[in-house]
């Protein structure tokens, strides 16, 4: 029985095509993936994103457990988050995550919603002696998202904090439309906006504040088709698509998150060094379609007769008009301007290398 | 319960073929756009370039699939619907109205005859 999110009644009443999703009834879409798509490039759109896992992490040895388990530094100031992988000892994804420092001893991990046995199994795994407590608080989490360049226009409204110096991935705990929240300057989507956790007993008031007080802004529900459209037109990755157990994030071009400076020791540290310094035969790049068509997950990419790569990603870009794609290909074929091709039902289309992201105007901050 | 009007003709390729003299107007059938989902661009065919019965005409792209779209006779491309570069939702909002593909100036007119009727069509997909 897949479980539904406590929004799930107010995606019925507004006729969205709801599907299963990581064991949850999603809404995929309310009227169309491009008309939500570009409400949010435009104007502000609100999402349901309780299907997310969340795992609360508290005692003194938080911030050496995150150090460990993740490529990131997890040493950032309260009220700071930071976005990261988590590597096998192969360096392989375990997967992406964001966390959030609540306080000295306390934390909230984020991860994705078809990875949350997985992750838990996996971090519980390793806590060993160390003093941490971990709660799977993933089914008692409520998650609104906000997103679009009239966010914070919709949010100000709703709660007291200060919203005009919550920087970007900054967070702080208040009180959103009248109830316990973690808001954070987070999201998956290249706008500005707010993403807010609550108990799922808030969750309908907090949801439906934001669809009364967005109302003069033309706030439209945003569907999980439209979330996939928004994150690979900024080129971030997917887990299941352009990342997992068979990629690295020194290939997936994550390097900016793999702290190999300090001397942290984390799960996957050797190889994911080894690589560095070898240089991976294969990268993860963005590419522009050049013409009609776009290619998909699995689209193969060639160099005359030869294949040189795979699309791990790919769809209409519908803010820009044309396709794009994220996939991994041979080192040498990576760098900007390369051009070759994606087989797509037989016939070739024309991709060229390009830099992420590809949408450019993105109003996050 | 898909929308099967029964002015048309229809493919085992689900499109729906509409005659006016030697002009045949070709769309996809609501049964098809719906199961296509969120159609997002789409591929049409030159004008006066050549339509062969059975030949992919264009292609639909949609956003968690693509298909071809075929021509169901021998013929000329005489038109072709340019609201779809901007709109190619139509095909899903009115599949048999501003949703249409292309009209072929048919050189067989037997090839329509052979054509599904919609009761045909209905068996068909199993309606």
């Amino acid at each position: 029985m897949d479980k539904r999110t406590s929004l799930y009644d107010r995606h019925v009443a507004l006729n969205a095509q709801i599907q299963p999703f990581a064991g949850y009834l999603m809404p995929i879409r309310y009227t169309t993936v491009v008309k939500e798509h570009m409400a949010v490039r435009e104007g502000v759109g609100a999402f349901d994103l309780s299907h997310m896992g969340e795992f609360r992490l508290r005692g003194s040895d938080s911030t050496a457990f995150l150090d460990f388990i993740l490529t990131n530094d997890a040493d950032v100031e309260n009220g700071q988050a930071f976005y990261s992988a988590m590597c096998y000892p192969d360096g392989g994804i375990v997967d992406d995550l964001i966390v959030y420092r609540i306080s000295r001893d306390e934390y909230l991990m984020v991860v994705n919603a078809s990875n949350i046995e997985k992750d838990w199994a996996w971090v519980t795994s390793h806590v060993q002696n160390m003093d941490v407590e971990l709660t799977n608080e993933s089914d008692d989490t409520t998650l609104v998202a906000v997103q679009g360049p009239l966010s914070q226009q919709v949010a100000a409204g709703l709660t007291d904090a200060d919203l005009d110096s919550l920087g970007y991935y900054h967070h702080l705990s208040g009180v959103f439309a009248g109830r316990e929240a973690l808001i954070a300057r987070t999201g998956y989507t290249g706008e500005d906006g707010f993403e807010v956790y609550v108990r799922n007993e808030d969750g309908l008031a907090v949801w439906d504040a934001v669809m009364e007080a967005g109302r003069e802004h033309g706030i439209v529900p945003i569907g999980l088709g439209a979330r996939d459209t928004l994150r690979l037109e900024v080129g971030y990755p997917l887990y299941g698509n352009d990342i997992d157990h068979s990629i690295t994030p020194i290939e997936a071009k994550l390097g900016w998150v793999v702290k190999l400076k300090t001397d942290k020791d984390f799960i996957g540290r050797e190889v994911l060094a080894r690589q560095k310094e070898d240089k991976p035969a294969r990268l993860l790049i963005g590419m522009d379609v050049l013409g009609k068509g776009f290619p998909r997950h699995g689209t193969e990419l060639f160099d005359g007769d030869r294949k040189i790569g795979i699309v791990t990603s790919g769809s209409l870009a519908p803010a820009l008009g044309h396709g794009v794609c994220l996939g991994l290909v041979e080192r040498g074929f990576h760098k900007l301007e390369t051009e070759f091709e994606a087989e797509v039902r037989g016939r070739r289309l024309t991709v060229a290398v390009t830099k992420v992201p590809f949408y450019k105007d993105g109003s996050r901050r | 319960m898909s929308n099967i009007p029964d002015d048309v003709r229809y493919t085992e390729t689900h499109e729906w073929v509409r005659r006016d003299g030697d002009r045949f107007t070709i769309g996809l059938t609501d049964h098809a756009q719906s199961e296509m989902g969120e159609i997002v661009m789409v591929e049409l065919p030159e004008i006066d370039s050549q339509a062969a019965r059975g030949e992919a005409l264009g292609a639909l792209e949609a956003v968690k699939t693509a298909e071809d779209f075929y021509s169901a006779l021998d013929g000329t491309v005489a038109e072709v619907n340019t609201q779809l570069e901007a709109s190619p939702d139509l095909i899903n909002e009115d599949p048999y109205g501003k949703g249409w593909l292309v009209v072929v100036r048919g050189s067989d007119p037997s090839h329509f005859d052979s054509l599904m009727t919609a009761e045909q069509y209905a068996s068909f997909i199993g309606e």
